[in-house]
């Protein structure tokens, strides 16, 4: 654990990353607390710069405060990457687990299913899950969890794989450990460290499917997230360049920082796969 | 195993996904609510119990799912996607039709992005570590943390509205009526911004990889037996090591193709090109959902067989490719 600090804070990229994705964090829990009115109330005229009497971050279409878009903005695709890589990683790891564990034909059946997954256009699927279950909160969640899965069942597998020949794994087994528990609190603990990194990765990419979604106008109606920000900006974009660029910086900052602490993370927990 | 056997085995894995993708269609129709006859009867203006039965009866909806599965399995094999709810067209039709500007879009963008990512990662892997190899790893972090709407987006800011070098949407000058070599080159100039949207992404992820491989295999015994023969450096590089390093790139490509499609869905919306990812859109839009799940069919089959045609190229590629799996 020491080492991992060592190495994890050694790394001025990762310390750069911790730092913006903390205070993007922080954003997003006190926006309620600063802009009480929130997202969508209208503060004055349509498209006023950045800079205009009270409108840091200037005004949209509708005449609302960029600034608390943003804000609420940040709440979305976070409570969005995060909830969905959980998901993710939920079946990646029960599916990856079982077929590393079992190996023979359970390992092959699954396999199978997870390289269907990828060989399929995801976001054309993701896109009909959402539009069939209704655009809300709730169906991005599901559908970002139910796509990106596989990535996490891959990992999950070659670890069990490798694991689970090893010795602990025969102790606990003559020990009369059933399965289940051989596979929750013997193997998994040990195979966590990749699953990490692979998680950390996901929350970015999640991030940015989110913000695709949005964007076709399949989030959720009655929230204002980044990607929903682009979208309703395409007309005004000619003459307002700020009401599409500052909601897709802010896209590209957060997931910057979590791909640099993704590296991070990769570089202190998995010292032989150094890139 | 011999090379027939492999891609017959190929082909067969390549029916089953065609046959899961159909399957998974079908479980996605159970999954929105009300069924087809609600929706009919929606657009008669016209429901009552008896008229709703009578619908039912007469689609199957009102036989048990395996029932109904075989016979969706059935139209589906026929070519029949079923009918839009909104333009009350074959949805087979209506893709066909959008297709070959989609085919033709992705194509340009997966060649500009082989081309040029091959290009840059030889050239980084000649010297690892210098300022050109770096700023190959800094633009790909960029391009990895970038939603490529937004890339579009601002591409159609700088050279269309700023500098007004291109034009920003559509496939060409509306009302221009070209024909002939003047009509393909103003297709070409509307394809360069969403190409090159397209393409930039993956010309990062192909940059990387080629670098990877090109220092892999310069570490080779056979590259040093090609040095000790005398052979010039140029000649080292280009013969014996790009050409072995270009063969991962190949599955890749398979690899990498539903990514793209899910990127040209968002990029064709971004520069209103007529492909079937504006018509995505407006499926969505107008709650065209067999229109919908027709492009997910398309789409799926179309990968599946482009996977499929880049396993062939591998295994011809590379003779020591492992046929058995």
């Amino acid at each position: 654990m020491k080492k991992f600090a060592a190495v994890f804070l050694g790394r001025p990229m990762a310390l750069v990353g911790l730092a913006v994705f903390a205070a993007i964090v922080a954003t997003a829990l006190a926006a309620p607390l600063l802009f009480a009115r929130g997202p969508f109330t209208i503060v004055g005229m349509p498209l006023l710069p950045p800079g205009a009497p009270g409108l840091l971050a200037g005004s949209d279409v509708l005449g609302r405060d960029m600034l608390v878009g943003l804000a609420y903005g940040a709440r979305i695709s976070l409570l969005v990457g995060i909830t969905s890589t959980l998901g993710a990683v939920g079946i990646g790891v029960l599916l990856g687990a079982v077929a590393g564990y079992y190996g023979g034909v359970t390992d092959d059946l699954l396999m199978r299913v997870t390289e269907f997954f990828q060989i399929i256009p995801s976001f054309v699927l993701l896109m009909v899950l959402v539009a069939f279950l209704q655009p809300s909160l709730n169906s991005t969640v599901i559908g970002i969890a139910l796509i990106s899965w596989p990535q996490v069942a891959r990992v999950v597998r070659g670890e069990f794989l490798s694991l689970r020949g090893r010795e602990f794994v025969q102790a606990a087994r003559t020990l009369g450990m059933r399965d289940a528990a051989i596979i929750f609190t013997q193997i998994l603990p040990n195979a966590l460290p990749p699953i990490m990194v692979v998680s950390s990765m996901m929350v970015g990419s999640a991030i940015l499917t989110e913000s695709a979604l949005s964007f076709l106008g399949l989030g959720d109606p009655n929230l204002l997230s980044w990607g929903s920000m682009i979208g309703g900006s395409r007309s005004a974009m000619w003459v307002a360049w700020w009401t599409t660029v500052l909601p897709g910086l802010s896209i590209m900052v957060t997931v910057l920082a979590l791909n640099f602490i993704g590296d991070g993370l990769n570089d202190a927990l998995n010292p032989r796969r150094g890139r | 195993m011999s090379r027939l056997h492999f891609i017959a085995m190929r082909l067969v894995k390549t029916a089953l996904v065609v046959f899961a993708v159909v399957l998974l269609s079908f479980l996605l129709i159970r999954l929105a609510p009300g069924d087809a006859a609600t929706v009919m009867a929606g657009q008669s203006g016209y429901a009552d119990e008896a008229f709703m039965k009578s619908l039912r009866a007469e689609y199957g909806l009102d036989k048990p799912l395996p029932a109904q599965l075989a016979t969706y399995l059935g139209t589906v094999a026929r070519g029949d996607l079923g009918t839009s709810y909104v333009r009350r067209q074959p949805v087979l039709d209506i893709i066909l039709e959008r297709l070959p500007n989609t085919l033709l879009l992705d194509a340009f963008a997966l060649v500009v992005a082989i081309a040029g990512g091959v290009w840059l990662g030889a050239a980084a892997a000649r010297r690892p570590g210098s300022a050109g190899d770096a700023s190959v790893t800094v633009l790909s972090m960029l391009f990895y943390a970038v939603p490529q709407f937004w890339l579009g987006m601002m591409a159609v800011l700088v050279f269309s509205v700023w500098l007004a070098w291109l034009p920003p949407f559509g496939i060409e000058t509306m009302g221009a009526d070209y024909t002939g070599l003047a009509r393909a080159g103003d297709i070409a100039k509307h394809m360069v911004l969403p190409g090159m949207t397209l393409a930039l992404y993956y010309l990062a992820s192909y940059a990387r990889l080629t670098r990877t491989a090109m220092i892999e295999v310069a570490d080779q015994d056979f590259v040093k037996t090609a040095r000790a023969k005398g052979i010039r450096e140029s000649q080292v590089a280009r013969r014996h090591i790009l050409r072995n390093a270009l063969i991962p790139l190949v599955t890749f490509a398979g690899l990498q193709a539903s990514i793209l499609v899910g990127g040209s869905v968002l990029v064709e919306n971004v520069f209103s090109w007529p492909g079937i990812g504006t018509l995505a859109y407006e499926a969505v839009t107008a709650r065209d959902n067999p229109l919908l799940l027709g492009i997910f069919i398309v789409t799926a089959v179309l990968v599946s067989l482009f996977n499929l045609v880049t396993d062939i190229a591998y295994s011809i590629a590379d003779p020591r490719v492992e046929m058995g799996r």
